[in-house]
């Protein structure tokens, strides 16, 4: 799960780590008000759940409360389009104002759970301000990696090592070396998978301020921290893909035309790359799961084909515990319920597979049913192309 | 022959009361597994399906001899029964959990490197080694025994490669799922080095996906010299990046873990990469016949 800035510097602020004084408006009077308060020159940053904003124009400086007031009011209930939303970009809905640093050096700090390492590793690199990944690729001496033990913890000579590596010496390195445990304990009671303070900014009076902050938090954390639930912004996400997780389903919305619903996250990835092969483009991925009901399958169907771009559904399921009867009555449920405007192939192996070509096959829905996954593949891929596909 | 688990087995099941427990301890019965015990803590010197029931993993060690454990406790418990599992001496584990915090499989890992203890999983379908047993949840009947080794990070993409199998007549030797986690217990490398080493097994089958680098170090391993031929398939080619694709370890970053990298490492490393899912089975027939 992602969430803010503002809500990573809050969180975190709470752990010791020192942040810039800032608040965060929705709306443009609302910027006004903390420029007054900050009294000062600020930043707005637009809050969205993703990168590459400097570039997009959501980060804007602001001289006076007025400025600030009349950027908000630019910015705000509009999309920001960045290199890594996609072209719709995503709207704007809050933004934080902040002080306006000066940066004498720009450092980067980052906790990560290695799955490498199998340990939570603390990354930190002079070169702050740049893509981390990229740099640790292009040279990899600039970054320096700390494994935490998970029996001795993180170690002081740990962080006077990566203070000095930042080339910190005096107050600041003082800060630094109580900044990385603080850090690290954020991380580990929030069961985070990411912590990005990049840059690190150290100011002209010398002492550290996180400029900016990520965190990502690992979904399998979650049910034991309501607090990092709280944190949510369904607003981020795509509506069929917050009713999919409701229904206890595993969607990911793509952007090709031939829709898939299989059971087994490995068989729906195989699935969709079946539908490549077979030259379409697959439109989702949907992993209806291992003990799945009636209900959630209707579910899955119902949102698998609500999608104006979809042309073709394929339905591919080796069944196990999942029993083919099951998901064939809940297509059928789906299809009685909301409607089928699109052909759909289906191809059923396994568990009950007899039952369940029965329940489709009288169904009287206009169901294709294909023996193999990859003549299955073909023939939506086919309909798919027949119905007006290749968007 | 087989690799990990074989006739002589025996298992206690930890959460057998549990619906997931008593559904699969069942069907693991039935296929002939030596169940003899489960453990459920403060149910101990009750029965269940006909099994003792021990509130500690010690205390079915100690009174039925069991050597190995298959877990169905709920995920944030897991972590929990995995150690209790291997300090009370159990040698291979296996965790059929989805969803156990990732931080937890740290101390996991850090804390099974003490003990002798092997791990399957988390979030796997478990092992099988077809005709003598099987510890986990996959469908029994689509199994068959024979020369065929399989190993993968999927649950039902496995199930489909194995069927493709039995239905060329070609049997296996185990069949296991290391688990779609992003730390799991065996590694590919783990696992192909137990197959390479294992008389029954003539070739394997690995089932790959995006993510972690799992596979990378299988390319490695199998580039310095494997006495087997390997057939792999990995899955998510279509795969956006930086989007979890239902398994937690299921994710590629812009520069680690896509489909394509994976696939020209294991391909430069001798492995006949099949593209097509549907074509497993005949590529294991082909290499097997010696027609490559």
């Amino acid at each position: 799960m992602r969430i803010h800035e503002y809500q990573a510097k809050r969180l975190l602020k709470g752990f010791g780590v020192p942040v810039p004084r800032g608040e965060v408006a929705s709306t443009a009077a609302e910027a006004r008000a903390i420029a007054e308060d900050l009294a000062g020159p600020v930043i707005l940053k637009a809050q969205i759940h993703a990168g590459g904003r400097g570039k997009a124009g959501g980060i804007l400086k602001a001289s006076t409360p007025a400025e600030a007031a009349a950027m908000a009011a630019r910015l705000l209930g509009q999309p920001l389009v960045t290199a890594q939303t996609g072209p719709e970009g995503r709207v704007v809905r809050r933004l934080l104002v902040e002080e306006a640093l000066t940066a004498v050096r720009e450092l980067y700090v980052g906790v990560v759970l290695s799955r490498e390492d199998e340990r939570v590793v603390l990354l930190s690199s002079a070169r702050g301000g740049v893509d981390i990944e990229t740099l640790a690729l292009m040279e990899p001496d600039l970054v320096l990696r700390q494994a935490i033990s998970p029996a001795a913890g993180f170690r002081p000579f740990q962080a006077r090592k990566a203070a000095f590596g930042l080339g910190l010496s005096g107050p600041a390195f003082d800060q630094a070396v109580r900044l990385f445990p603080d850090l690290i304990r954020a991380f580990e009671t929030t069961d985070a998978s990411l912590i990005e303070i990049n840059p690190l900014v150290l100011g002209a009076a010398g002492t550290l301020v996180a400029a900016d902050a990520k965190m990502d938090f690992d979904d399998n954390g979650l049910p034991r921290h309501a607090d990092v639930r709280a944190l949510f912004d369904p607003d981020e996400e795509l509506p069929e893909e917050l009713e999919a997780a409701k229904a206890g389903l595993s969607f990911v919305r793509l952007d090709g035309d031939v829709g898939c619903m299989v059971n087994g996250a490995g068989l729906a990835m195989a699935t969709m790359d079946l539908i490549a092969l077979a030259g379409g483009r697959p439109a989702n991925f949907l992993d209806v799961g291992g003990g799945v009901s009636e209900e959630a399958v209707s579910k899955a169907f119902a949102i698998l084909t609500s999608d104006p771009g979809v042309r073709a559904a394929l339905v591919n399921i080796f069944g196990g515990i999942v029993r083919c009867d099951l998901v064939a009555q809940g297509i059928v449920r789906a299809a009685r319920e909301h409607g089928v405007g699109i052909p759909v192939v289906t191809r059923m192996e396994g568990t009950n597979v007899e039952l369940g070509r029965k329940i489709l096959a009288e169904s009287g829905l206009p169901l294709t049913t294909e023996p193999d996954m990859e003549t299955a593949a073909r023939e939506a891929v086919r309909l798919a192309r027949e119905h007006g596909g290749g968007r | 022959m087989s690799i990990l688990a074989g006739a002589s087995t025996r298992v206690v099941v930890q959460g057998l009361t549990g619906r997931e427990g008593t559904f699969h301890a069942q069907s693991m019965i039935a296929y002939g597994t030596a169940v003899r015990a489960g453990v459920t803590p403060g149910k101990g010197g009750t029965r269940h399906l006909g099994l003792p029931v021990f509130d500690t993993v010690a205390g079915a060690v100690r009174s039925e001899g069991v050597d190995a454990s298959v877990i169905f406790v709920p995920a944030l418990a897991a972590a929990d029964a995995i150690m209790e599992a291997a300090e009370a001496g159990i040698g291979l584990i296996v965790c059929i959990t989805e969803g156990i915090p990732a931080l937890d499989m740290v101390r996991v890992k850090a804390f099974l490197r003490e003990t002798p203890a092997r791990l399957i999983g988390p979030n796997t379908p478990g092992i099988i080694s077809p005709g003598q047993t099987k510890l986990g949840i996959m469908p029994g009947p689509i199994h068959k025994p024979g020369p065929v080794g399989v190993v993968s990070r999927s649950g039902t993409l496995t199930y489909e490669a194995v069927n493709q199998l039995t239905l060329l007549g070609l049997g296996q030797s185990s069949a296991l799922g290391i688990g779609g986690d992003p730390i799991v217990g065996l590694s590919f490398v783990d696992v192909l080095t137990m197959f390479e080493k294992d008389p029954g097994t003539d070739a394997v089958v690995l089932i790959g996906e995006i993510g972690g680098s799992a596979e990378e170090e299988a390319a490695a391993l199998i580039r310095g010299g494997f006495g087997k031929p390997v057939v792999g398939y990995i899955a998510g080619l279509t795969a956006p990046p930086g989007r979890r694709m239902g398994h937690a370890g299921a994710i590629m970053s812009a520069a680690h873990g896509s489909a394509s990298r994976k696939i020209e490492l294991l391909e430069g490393a001798g492995v006949r990469i099949v593209r097509n899912p549907a074509a497993i089975g005949q590529a294991v027939a082909s290499v097997l016949s010696g027609r490559t």
